[in-house]
């Protein structure tokens, strides 16, 4: 069974809709990338996803559930965490108190899980105390997956995360992705680093103006000529 | 010697003025909007203390929870009647309501309590003697009070999971949410807590001065050249602006008329604006 099933979603930010009829499946642990030219939808989907922009027709089920235009605060008690593409973290707080706001709607003792995420991200385990604002675009956005991971979701949206880093760190948050992946986290993900992220990928997506334009497992997107001309930077 | 005395002074006003400005801050990084009534909400509390101290006999210090029960309400109520349903206004129409708020609450304390002013209790104070410089045993009060609320506010902010979120929501608005943190629940502690601090402040200004119906108002323009000093939105520069601003304001009768104090409030903050427009600490952006 998928543990998310998004089908025919239609939606926008009040005006015309950006959404126009998505479909998107998602099995457990699967990693799944959507890619697709600027403007395309994409964020606005994962902003769907998360309660984020009215969803006008179409439904959002997420593990046998509909989640339709939940709550936010609603759809992370679920399970699903969401790390946006722009302004993840909380700047003028310490790397600990980041991924503290992550577990804020724990009841039951996070500090195992945080010792988890400092030992998936040993660069923040030595930066505790450090506020986030100070540190650099790579380590801001391992706060920003290591906030997210806190709640221990079984899905994890993430909106660009190699956006703007060095090729060492987009090797790296790559790995970080898979090595999440591993512990039996889904993953769906917005990338603009296609082939990078493909490779990772178990099923891609492409999405423009708003809609479905072709969808293949990771490596056979990689494989088509006419897709990686159209989409993936040649 | 009179330096130091006005020193002291100045420690005494900037107390009250760092305890408003407190709030103010708080509220302008949790609500995003200027809380103009926050000075007659000061007001309310020294009345509520005035309450306590006339029904039961206490004195003003033990009467601050009736004050803080007194402004607590009297925001709560604005929070469900005003600024709640305006809150996807623009936040300059919430600044208007605001101001509108102070008005009814000064018409208010003018219709029940008059115009007069009155003191929590008649007589004069036997001051302490430290060399040239005295000091009233009112002042110790106010200054003691002040700092113990600082240090546990500073704890509430850095170590309270919820001081953790109101500064989250500060920080990042949008990511709170993201995160589950409750907004809504966030900003009723938020005016809770604002307002609260207003009372202790204007039971302080009581103690230091006399009550009377304007007297948060007028110190209103101190306040908020202190939370803007400080780098609105910051509630540790809003400690710092605050006593700059008491100190400042009692230095200058020296030199000036006593009656244009605030005058000089008024110039610090023109000046701040002028040199560095994010306050010594960089403030919340709109
Ligand atoms: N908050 C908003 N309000 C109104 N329109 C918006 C808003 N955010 C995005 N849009 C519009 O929605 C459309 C899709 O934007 P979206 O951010 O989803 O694209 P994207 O595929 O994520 O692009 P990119 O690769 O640049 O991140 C764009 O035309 C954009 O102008
Ligand atoms: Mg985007």
């Amino acid at each position: 069974m998928a543990l998310l099933d998004a089908t025919d979603v239609t939606g926008g930010y009040g005006g015309a809709d950006i959404l126009c009829g998505l479909n998107l499946t998602l099995s457990r642990d699967e990693v799944v990338v959507i890619v697709g030219p600027n403007g395309a939808g994409k964020s606005t989907f994962m902003k769907a996803v998360f309660g984020l922009v009215n969803v006008r027709a179409g439904s959002i089920v997420y593990d046998g559930r509909d989640i339709t235009n939940n709550k936010p605060e609603d759809i992370v008690a679920r399970g699903i965490c969401y790390v946006p593409q722009e302004r993840n973290v909380f700047p003028s707080m310490s790397v600990q108190e980041n991924l503290e706001m992550g577990a804020f709607i724990r009841k039951d003792d996070w500090r195992p899980q945080m010792e988890k995420i400092y030992e998936l991200f040993p660069r923040l385990a030595e930066r505790k105390k450090q506020p986030v604002g100070q540190m650099s675009g790579g380590e801001r956005q391992m706060v920003a997956m290591g906030r997210a991971l806190m709640l221990e979701p079984k899905l994890l949206l993430l909106d660009e995360p190699t956006a703007g880093l060095s090729p060492k760190f987009i090797d790296e948050t790559f790995r970080q992705v898979k090595r999440v992946n591993a512990l039996g986290v889904g993953i769906l993900m917005v990338e603009q680093n296609a082939k990078q992220a493909l490779a990772i990928a178990d099923r891609g997506y492409v999405f423009s103006s708003g809609q479905n334009r072709f969808e293949d497992t990771g490596r056979g997107m990689l494989a088509n000529k006419e897709i990686a001309e159209m989409f993936l930077g040649g | 010697m009179e330096v130091l005395q006005l020193v002291v002074y100045g420690i005494v006003t900037g107390s009250i003025v760092a305890l408003g400005a407190i709030g103010v801050s708080l509220v302008f990084s949790i609500l995003r909007f200027a809380h103009f009534a926050h000075g007659d909400v000061m007001t309310v509390g020294a009345y509520g203390a005035l309450v306590g101290v006339t029904l039961i006999g206490v004195t003003p210090m033990v009467a601050i929870p009736v004050a803080i029960l007194f402004a607590v309400v009297a925001v709560l109520v604005a929070e469900f009647c005003l600024y709640r349903p305006l809150r996807s206004s623009h936040p300059v129409i919430l600044l208007i309501s605001s101001f509108g708020y102070a008005l009814i609450l000064r018409s208010a304390i003018q219709l029940v309590a008059g115009p007069a002013p009155q003191v929590f209790k008649s007589g004069i104070q036997i001051p302490y003697r430290f060399g040239e410089i005295v000091i009233r045993p009112d002042h110790f009060w106010i200054v003691g009070g002040t700092i113990l609320i600082i240090v546990a506010l500073h704890l509430f902010l850095s170590r309270s999971k919820f001081g953790k979120a109101m500064r989250a929501m500060s920080d990042n608005m949008d990511l709170a949410r993201i995160s589950g943190i409750p907004a809504y629940r966030m900003i009723l502690i938020t005016w809770v807590i604002a307002a609260a601090l207003a009372a202790v402040a204007g039971v302080f200004l009581g103690m230091d001065t006399r009550l009377h119906p304007v007297m948060g108002w007028r110190l209103l323009l101190p306040v908020f050249a202190a939370a803007i000093l400080g780098g609105i939105g910051r509630p540790y520069g809003a400690i710092a602006g605050g006593f700059i601003i008491g100190i400042s304001m009692e230095l200058s009768t020296m030199v000036i008329d006593p009656g244009y104090k605030h005058a000089v409030a008024f110039a610090l903050l023109v000046l701040m604006l002028i040199i560095r427009p994010t306050g010594l600490f960089r403030g919340t952006s709109l």
